[in-house]
C-alpha cells in the first residue's frame, strides 16, 4: 500500500538533507508557498488527519482556532515528548527523516502565519536530539528555514528544546510550561493554549507524526491522503508493536487496518506460538482488549464503539502466561510515578491504586480490594486538570473489567497464580 | 448581567463571575481549598466541583464562568460522592495530628469532613507518605509539609502578592511536597498572611504557636495601630489577654492581608501596661485613686494658668488616640485650659519602614485625624520650644512616648517642666518622668474611629473592659475638663462623634451607622488613597 511517511526510511542518508531533496522533499514547501495560506488549511482538513498525540483531534480545526487578528505573534510547538509507554513511533521519524518534520513545520508555520517553532523532544531522546538539531542546521543552510525561505519572503526560526523526563510534560499545557523553564503543570482551561499559549501567546501544539504528515498533503491533496485511511480517518498510522510477536518494530499502515492483522500479519505473530492473552491498542493509556476484541479497525470511531482507543499507536502484546495483575501493576507504578502532584484526585489516586494493586499482585491483597479500585476509578475519572488520572483509571478499571477473575484469584490464593514474586 | 439557576435558585450576577463566587453571592457556600478570592485561579485542589447541565463531566465552580440560562446543581448524588471523594484522597496521607494542630477548630480539613466527609477510612496507616514537619522556614512561619494539602495558595501568594517567591512544590504525585528553596528562608514582610491563607494547619504562626485553643477565643472587629494604613483587623481575646490579630477583608483598604509588624501590634494592649494611677511627689511614686488623681492634675493645671497664664500650660496630644478623643483634647486646649500650645507628633522611634503596599511610615492609626481636626505637627515643635526654654509651667501629653526622641532626650526635656501629668497605656521613660500618671485603656478596651492616611474614617470596637484600674481616655479627659469647670455631659465615644461630626467640617455628616464595618473617606480626605 501507499506510505506517506516511511518510504525511504531504509535509506541510511534520507536523514540529511541532500539525500532528502534527491527524493522529492521540499518540494510540498515550495509548492505551500504558491498556494493561499487558507487554501493549505482547507486541504489538512480535508484531509482528516488526525491528531497522533493521542487525543486524535483534527488538526485542520485545531489550527482554524487560532485568532483571527495577527497582532500578536503565534508559536506552533512540536510535540516530541513521546512518553506514552508502548509508543516510539515519532523516535521513527526524528531519527530517518526529521526533514519531513521540518518541511511540515515550515508548510504549518506558512499557512498559520508563525514565525517560530519549537520542537520539544524528550530528554532520553539524546541521539533524536542530536539529528534533530543537524537537521534544523541542514535546513537553515540550505535556506529552508530561517529569513526569506526560498524567496517567499516568509522567515521562521527552529528551536529544538530537550524536555527533562517527566511523562507529564507530553500533555500539552505542561509541555508549554516547561518550554517557558517553569514547572511542568497542566494549566487549567480555559483558557485553551490556542488563545493563551507559550509565553502567552496563542499557540498550536502538534504531535511529530502529525506535522510530518503535512508534506504529503500538500503534494498529493487532501483528499488522496483521506482515502489512504477510513472515514473521519485520513491516511496512514505509525503504529509500534511491542512484546512477545516475532518481528516487534513500527509500521505505517492504513487506519483501516484490523488490529488482528497488525499483530498476526505485520507483526509476525507471538513468539513460540504462543496464545494472545490481551492487547493494550494505543499506548499504555488505553483500555486494554481481550483476544476475542481484536477485529476491529485501527481508527477512532471503530475503537471507540468497543470501548478503547487507537490513542499514540502503541500496541502492547501480552501473551498467555503473563500476569495481568502484575502488568497492570506496572503499569499503576509508573502513572504513581508520573503524576504531576497537582489535582488531589490524581495525585493521591494514583498513588493509592499502585499501592493496592501491588498488594495483590503480592498476595496480600483483601477482601474488597477491587471494588476499592474501581471505587477509587470512580472518584479519580473526569476530576482532574488533565487526562492523565483518566490514563492511569482507564487500565486499571478495563484489567479488571475484563480479567476479574484474575485478581480474584490473587486475592483468594494469597499468591500470584504465575508465580511472580515482587 | 446573566441570569441563572442553582439548585433551583434563581439569580443574576455581574458578567464573568464564576459559579462559586455567584453561589456565595446567594448564600450558597460551595467547598473549596485552593481557591481564594484575592488569588489567581488554580483549580487544582477539585473540591469545588459541580453539575452543570449540558456538561457531561462535573466542572469546578471557581473557573466556570457563570452564562445566560446555566442551571448548576450542587446538592445531587454526583457531587456529594466527588466532593466525598475528593476529600477522602486529601485526607489519606493526612497526619490528622489535630490534638497538637494549632489549625484545629478553624481547620477547612475537619470542617469539611464534618459536613462532606464522615467517611470511615479505607486507607491502612503503614501505607502513609510522611514527610517533614516542624519546620522553621523564616518569617513568622512554622511548615509542617505532612500536613499540606497541595492547595498552593502559598505559592500564589509570594508569587503575586508579595512578588518573592519563596515558596515552591517539590518532587511530584504523592510524594509532593510544599517548601522552600535550601537556606532562602521567607524574606518578606507578609509571612503572617500564609497562616490565615493556609486552610489547614501546614503553616503556622510561631507567634500563635501552642498558645490558646482557637474555641475559646473571642473576636473584636478593630482596626490595626501600627502605622497609618489603617488595616482591618480581627482582634482575638480571652478574657483580658489578646492573643492575635488576623486580617479582617476590606477591599479599599488592606484586601485580606496584614503586614509582619502589624501583626504583633497586638502586644502592645498586654505588656509593660499601666494600671493604675501614680502621684510623683519629691520623686516619690504613689498609687492613687482616680479622683485624687484626676484633682490633682487639673489642680496643678490650673495653678499654672492662675500664676503665669493659659500659655504656661501645653498640651500634647497623641496619634494613637481616637478621632473623638482627639476632639476633646482639642477642646480642653482651646476652649478649657485656652492654651496656643497644643500640638502632636507623627514621628515614632527607630526605623520607620515603608513600602507601596500596604506599610507607611507613619507608625501611627491617626495622624491624619489629628490633622482634619486642626491639631499639628508645628504646634508640637513649638511646644517643645517653649518647654526647652522654660517658659511651661504644667504639661499634659497623651501616649506612651514624645515623638522620636530618645528616653534621654525625654527626661531632659521633661525636667524643665514643674509639672508633667500623662494620659498613656504602656510605661516608658514618660511615665517614669511624669508626676501624674492617668492609665488610659487600650485600643481592644476602648472603642472609636481612626482616620487613615487616606482620610478613610473606620471605627475599632472594644473587645472587653478596661484591664486594672484603667480608664477610658474619654472619662480622663472629660473628668479633667469637669475638674476646670467645664460641666462637659458625653456619654461615650458615639455622643462624643455626634458632637465631633457636628463642628468639624471634614466628618460632617457622618455618624457610626454611615461608617459601617467598612469605613468611609472624611471629606476632605487628605491625599488621595495611594496605597493599592
Ligand atoms: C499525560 C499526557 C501525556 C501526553 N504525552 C504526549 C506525548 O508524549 N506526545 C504527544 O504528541 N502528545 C502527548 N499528549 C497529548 C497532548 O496533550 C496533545 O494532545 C497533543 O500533543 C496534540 O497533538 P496532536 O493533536 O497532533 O495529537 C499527552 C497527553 C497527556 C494527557
Ligand atoms: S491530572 Fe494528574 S498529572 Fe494531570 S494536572 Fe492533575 S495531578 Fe497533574
Ligand atoms: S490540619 Fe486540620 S485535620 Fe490536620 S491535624 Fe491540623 S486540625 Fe487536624
Ligand atoms: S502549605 Fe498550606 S497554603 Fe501552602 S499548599 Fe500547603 S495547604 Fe496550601
Amino acid at each position: 500500500m501507499e506510505t506517506v511517511l516511511t518510504t525511504h526510511f531504509a535509506d541510511e542518508r534520507y536523514r540529511h538533507v541532500d539525500t532528502y531533496v534527491q527524493y522529492g522533499g521540499y518540494s510540498a514547501l515550495r509548492k505551500a508557498f504558491s498556494c493561499p495560506k487558507e487554501r493549505i488549511v482547507e486541504e489538512v482538513r480535508k484531509a482528516n488527519l488526525r491528531g497522533r498525540g493521542g487525543a486524535g483531534f483534527p488538526a485542520g480545526v485545531k489550527w482554524g482556532f487560532l485568532p483571527k487578528d495577527l497582532s500578536r505573534p503565534r508559536i506552533l510547538v512540536i510535540n516530541a515528548d513521546e512518553g506514552e509507554p508502548g509508543t516510539f513511533k515519532d523516535r521513527q521519524i526524528m531519527s530517518r527523516g526529521p526533514h519531513l518534520l521540518i518541511e511540515g513545520i515550515a508548510i504549518a508555520s506558512y499557512a498559520m502565519t508563525i514565525h517560530s517553532t519549537y520542537i520539544y523532544i524528550r530528554g532520553e531522546f539524546v541521539r533524536e536530539a542530536k539529528i534533530m538539531e543537524e537537521a534544523v542546521a541542514e535546513a537553515y543552510a540550505k535556506g529552508f528555514l530561517g529569513k526569506n525561505i526560498l524567496g517567499s519572503g516568509f522567515h521562521l526560526d527552529v528551536y529544538v528544546h530537550r524536555g527533562a523526563g517527566a511523562y507529564i510534560c507530553g500533555e500539552e499545557t505542561s509541555l508549554i510550561n516547561s518550554l517557558e523553564g517553569k514547572r511542568g503543570w497542566p494549566r487549567i482551561k480555559p483558557p485553551f493554549p490556542a488563545s493563551v499559549g507559550a509565553f502567552g501567546l496563542p499557540t498550536i501544539v502538534n504531535n511529530v507524526e502529525t506535522i510530518a504528515d503535512v508534506p504529503w498533503i500538500v503534494n498529493n491533496g487532501g483528499e488522496k491522503f483521506a482515502s489512504l485511511g477510513v472515514e473521519k480517518n485520513g491516511g496512514t498510522r505509525l503504529i509500534g508493536v511491542s512484546g512477545p510477536v516475532n518481528r516487534p518494530g513500527v509500521y505505517e499502515l492504513s487506519a483501516g487496518v484490523l488490529l488482528r492483522e497488525v499483530i498476526y500479519t505485520h507483526a509476525g505473530g507471538l513468539k513460540d506460538g504462543k496464545q494472545l492473552k490481551a492487547v493494550i491498542p494505543g499506548g499504555s493509556s488505553t483500555p486494554v482488549l481481550r483476544p476475542d476484541e481484536i477485529d476491529v479497525t485501527f481508527d477512532i470511531e471503530s475503537m471507540g464503539k468497543i470501548g478503547t482507543m487507537p490513542g499514540s499507536g502503541g500496541v502492547i502484546v501480552i501473551p498467555e502466561g503473563a500476569c495481568m495483575v502484575r502488568a497492570l501493576s506496572v503499569l499503576m507504578n509508573f502513572y504513581a510515578h508520573e503524576s504531576c502532584g497537582q489535582c488531589t484526585p490524581c495525585r493521591e489516586g494514583t498513588g493509592w491504586l499502585a499501592k493496592i494493586v501491588g498488594r495483590i499482585e503480592n498476595g496480600q491483597g483483601r477482601e474488597g480490594d477491587i471494588e476499592l479500585i474501581l471505587d477509587v476509578c470512580d472518584n479519580m475519572m473526569g476530576r482532574t486538570i488533565c487526562p492523565l488520572a483518566d490514563a492511569a483509571v482507564m487500565p486499571a478499571q478495563s484489567f479488571i473489567w475484563k480479567f476479574r477473575e484474575e485478581f480474584d484469584r490473587h486475592i483468594a490464593d494469597k499468591k500470584c497464580p504465575f508465580g511472580n514474586k515482587f | 448581567m446573566p441570569t441563572f439557576t442553582i439548585n433551583g435558585m434563581t439569580a443574576s450576577v455581574p458578567d464573568g463571575t464564576m459559579i462559586l463566587e455567584a453561589a456565595r453571592q446567594i448564600g450558597i457556600e460551595i467547598p473549596h481549598y485552593c481557591y481564594h478570592p484575592k488569588l489567581s485561579i488554580a483549580g487544582n485542589c477539585r473540591m469545588c466541583l459541580v453539575e452543570v447541565e449540558k456538561f457531561p463531566k462535573l466542572q469546578i465552580s471557581c473557573n466556570t464562568v457563570v452564562t445566560e440560562g446555566m442551571v448548576v446543581r450542587t446538592d445531587t448524588e454526583k457531587v456529594r460522592k466527588a466532593v466525598t471523594g475528593v476529600l477522602e484522597l486529601m485526607l489519606i496521607h493526612h497526619p490528622i495530628d489535630c490534638p497538637i494542630c494549632d489549625q484545629a477548630g478553624e481547620c477547612g480539613l475537619q470542617n469539611y469532613y464534618m459536613k462532606f466527609g464522615l467517611h470511615k477510612s479505607r486507607y491502612a496507616l503503614e501505607e502513609k507518605v510522611h514527610k517533614k514537619k516542624v519546620q522553621d522556614i523564616g518569617g513568622q512561619i512554622v511548615l509542617d509539609a505532612e500536613r499540606c494539602i497541595l492547595c498552593s495558595r502559598c505559592v500564589r501568594f509570594l508569587r503575586e502578592v508579595t512578588g518573592t517567591c519563596e515558596m515552591e512544590f517539590f518532587s511530584r504525585s504523592d510524594h509532593s511536597e510544599i517548601s522552600i528553596f535550601p537556606g532562602r528562608p521567607l524574606n518578606n514582610n507578609y509571612t503572617g498572611n500564609l497562616a490565615d491563607i493556609c486552610p489547614v494547619g501546614a503553616l503556622t504562626n510561631k507567634d500563635f504557636r501552642f498558645k490558646c485553643r482557637v474555641w475559646f477565643l473571642k473576636s473584636a472587629d478593630s482596626i490595626c495601630p501600627g502605622c497609618a494604613n489603617g488595616c482591618n483587623v480581627m482582634a482575638d481575646f480571652k478574657g483580658d489577654i489578646l492573643y492575635r490579630f488576623r486580617p479582617r477583608r476590606n477591599d479599599a483598604v488592606n484586601r485580606t492581608w496584614l503586614c509582619d509588624a502589624g501583626r504583633l501590634e497586638y502586644k502592645k494592649a498586654n505588656d509593660y501596661r499601666l494600671l493604675t494611677p501614680v502621684i510623683r511627689e519629691a520623686g516619690q511614686a504613689i498609687a492613687a485613686a482616680w479622683d485624687a488623681a484626676l484633682f490633682t492634675t487639673a489642680l496643678r493645671l490650673r495653678e499654672a494658668i492662675e500664676a503665669h497664664g493659659p500659655e504656661s500650660v501645653a498640651v500634647i496630644a497623641s496619634p494613637q488616640s481616637s478621632n473623638e478623643e482627639l476632639f476633646l483634647v482639642r477642646k480642653l486646649a482651646a476652649e478649657v485650659v485656652r492654651t496656643p500650645y497644643l500640638g502632636f507628633s507623627s514621628l515614632t522611634p527607630g526605623r520607620r519602614l515603608e513600602d507601596d503596599f500596604l506599610i507607611k511610615a507613619d507608625k501611627n492609626p491617626n495622624s491624619q485625624g489629628a490633622r482634619l481636626l486642626g491639631i499639628t505637627e508645628e504646634g508640637f515643635v513649638r511646644t517643645v520650644k517653649a518647654i526647652s526654654e522654660g517658659r511651661i509651667r504644667a504639661l499634659l501629653v497623651f501616649g506612651s512616648g514624645l515623638a522620636d526622641f530618645s528616653d534621654g532626650e525625654t527626661v531632659a526635656l521633661l525636667s524643665r517642666v514643674p509639672f508633667v501629668a500623662q494620659v498613656a497605656t504602656n510605661e516608658g521613660a514618660l511615665s517614669r518622668a511624669a508626676h501624674a500618671v492617668l492609665p488610659s485603656a487600650s485600643f481592644a478596651e476602648r472603642g472609636g474611629t481612626f482616620t487613615n492616611f487616606a482620610g478613610r474614617v473606620q471605627r475599632f470596637q472594644p473587645g472587653f473592659p478596661p484591664r486594672g484600674k484603667a480608664k477610658n481616655d474619654i472619662e480622663v479627659i472629660a473628668g479633667l475638663a469637669n475638674q476646670l469647670g467645664a460641666g462637659w455631659k458625653f456619654a461615650g465615644e458615639e455622643s462624643v462623634f455626634r458632637a465631633l461630626a457636628e463642628t468639624a467640617r471634614p466628618f460632617s455628616g457622618m455618624s457610626y451607622e454611615s461608617i459601617g464595618d467598612l469605613g468611609r473617606e472624611a471629606r476632605d480626605g487628605g491625599p488621595p488613597s495611594g496605597g493599592r
